[in-house]
């Protein structure tokens, strides 16, 4: 398993968990638990994937996803899990 | 598992507080290069160099690009030239040659500095030293990326005065040899007393003879991140100050062990130390002189600067500590001058002195560091005040280090430019009195009584 974070923020419109979903799931990456908040009309949205099944490296599904949000509006992040569990776990 | 607010704590400090790994640099030991022969001792180098250091910058630029993390510095250190080519070089004009091949290894696989062009000569000279720093200054000027740096005092040895008067003197020529470049020679030379073996950071850093083969040392950073944590305990008392301090430096450090731990195990290199050092660059927002401004002061300078600075290294460390299985380096706040936009405002304003400098330098890791002064200020007056620094080192057995730049033609209240991560400074005033008679005495000042602990 190689666990990914992936974010999205940006203003709220329709489609946006369809539009990412449907990149990953081209992709083999496999959605393991999406949690979602709205702040002040700003769509919020954090995904823990794994991506052992892709043929792609994070380096690279990071540059295409950074383009499909900028088609629909939002920054999309995409890192590897372990920096914030380093971060936030002892 | 990690939650949303974690996250975007996470990517908020990358995205809008400088949050970066400073420096990845990769300790390489020149010694099994040595040879009697100048030629076959620089192809020898630049064979190692090049094999050892070959994706040193691809795999820095893969683990940004997996946690996107920004990776600020790819750099090397290699041994101390003077111990490498004290077989080979007769004269100060062969070290310059391997200046010249150290520079076209940084500049092939792509490190933006390489360090170690040093000598150790804390408590007396070799004929290699004397010939590695007098050859100094040309190096410098003949080369981009090389870095040097001369130990020049420990709390073991004592002080080694009559390297401390050369140095006063060739400080003055690597100023000349790069006039046209606002002596940006200097920004390149740094001298120490107890260097540390394992310091990430340019201009000082060198794989020490201690080290292995190789090593992968780490320099964190982050001054912004503290900065905004601080923010948020603005009327606070010092115990809710101190701990959001260490809070912050123990995340902070994480993430530079998490880079340590990646670029040893890619490069195949054992891993060294994480450096927990804030570390400031000249951008907006990445300075130490602003945390000390967020902790209560108007400017650095002001009355109180020494004791927040000193409660701000130590809570760094106190929070770096147990973020990183091995902690080394210079490890504190660093307070370049030029290299840092807050400090240079507090020059600017008449708040910040050399001397309040100097006692800034007994708290903090460093050392009066990228300052600085008029082109006329004597070799004997840069000595005089690397003697002090020194001292301050050697008594207190920390770490201190000079990198003055005495910036050729210009007077206090000019403004000396260097680019990029040197930044840029006002020429600060020097007390103008004598200390010639003092520091032409020659000879070495004993160790101090508490460093017999035997």
């Amino acid at each position: 398993m190689q666990k990914t974070i992936i974010t999205v923020v940006g203003r709220d419109t329709v489609g946006i968990i369809a539009k990412v979903c449907t990149y990953l799931a081209g992709n083999q990456v496999n959605i393991l638990d999406i949690s979602q908040t709205i702040v002040d009309g700003f769509f919020n949205m954090m995904m823990v994937a794994d991506m052992a099944g892709s043929q792609k490296t994070i380096p690279e599904i990071r540059h295409e996803l950074h383009q499909i949000g900028e088609e629909i509006g939002c920054q999309i992040h995409v890192q590897h899990e372990d920096i914030f569990q380093m971060m936030h776990r002892i | 598992m990690v939650s949303i607010f974690e996250v975007n704590e996470t990517n908020k400090m990358i995205e809008h507080e400088n949050l970066d790994v400073r420096t990845i640099t990769l300790g390489i030991s020149l010694l099994d290069c040595i040879s009697p022969d100048l030629a076959e001792l620089r192809e020898n180098i630049k064979m190692k160099i090049l094999t050892a250091a070959k994706d040193l910058v691809a795999v820095g630029r893969e683990i940004e690009g997996e946690f996107g993390i920004p990776i600020v510095n790819k750099r090397i250190s290699v041994t101390p030239i003077a111990l490498v080519g004290g077989a080979a070089c007769r004269q100060p004009e062969d070290f310059v040659e391997i200046a010249k091949t150290l520079d076209e290894c940084a500049k092939a696989v792509g490190v933006n500095f390489i360090g170690g062009y040093s000598a150790l000569v804390s408590k007396s000279m070799t004929g290699a030293d004397r010939l590695l720093i007098e050859s100094i200054p040309r190096a410098l000027a003949l080369t981009d990326r090389v870095c040097s740096s001369v130990s020049l005092a420990s709390t073991k040895t004592g002080i080694n005065m009559d390297a401390v008067r050369l140095m006063g003197k060739i400080i003055k020529q690597a100023a000349e040899e790069t006039k046209e470049r606002d002596s940006l020679g200097c920004a390149k030379l740094v001298v120490f007393c107890n260097a540390p073996d394992d310091n990430p950071f340019m201009a000082g850093a060198f794989h020490g003879v201690t080290e292995g083969d190789l090593v992968i040392n780490v320099g964190v950073s982050g001054p912004g991140v503290v900065k905004h944590a601080l923010e948020a305990c603005r009327d606070s008392d010092f115990e809710l100050l101190c701990e959001t301090i260490k809070r912050t430096a123990f995340k902070i450090t994480r993430v530079g062990q998490l880079v340590a731990r990646e670029a040893s195990r890619r490069l195949g290199v054992p891993f060294g130390i994480v450096d927990l050092s804030l570390a400031p660059t000249p951008a907006i927002g990445d300075s130490v002189a602003d945390i000390l401004k967020e902790i209560g002061l108007e400017h650095p300078g002001a009355p109180g600067t020494t004791a927040a600075l000193a409660l701000l290294n130590d809570q760094v460390k106190k929070g770096g500590v147990m973020a990183s299985s091995y902690v080394g380096g210079l490890s504190g706040a660093f307070i370049p001058v030029s290299e840092d936009q807050g400090m240079i405002e507090a020059v600017e304003a008449g708040a910040l002195t050399l001397e309040k400098l100097e006692a800034m330098t007994c708290v903090c890791s460093v050392g009066l560091d990228m300052i600085a002064v008029p082109g006329d200020t004597s070799g004997e007056t840069l000595s005089g005040i690397i003697a002090d620094e020194m001292a301050l080192g050697m008594v207190n057995a920390k770490t201190t280090a000079v990198r003055l730049i005495p910036a050729w033609g210009k007077k206090a209240g000019d403004l000396v430019e260097f680019g990029g991560l040197l930044g840029h400074a006002p020429v600060m005033p020097v007390n103008s009195f004598g200390c010639s008679r003092f520091v032409s005495r020659g000879g070495r000042i004993p160790a101090p009584i508490h460093s017999f602990k035997n």
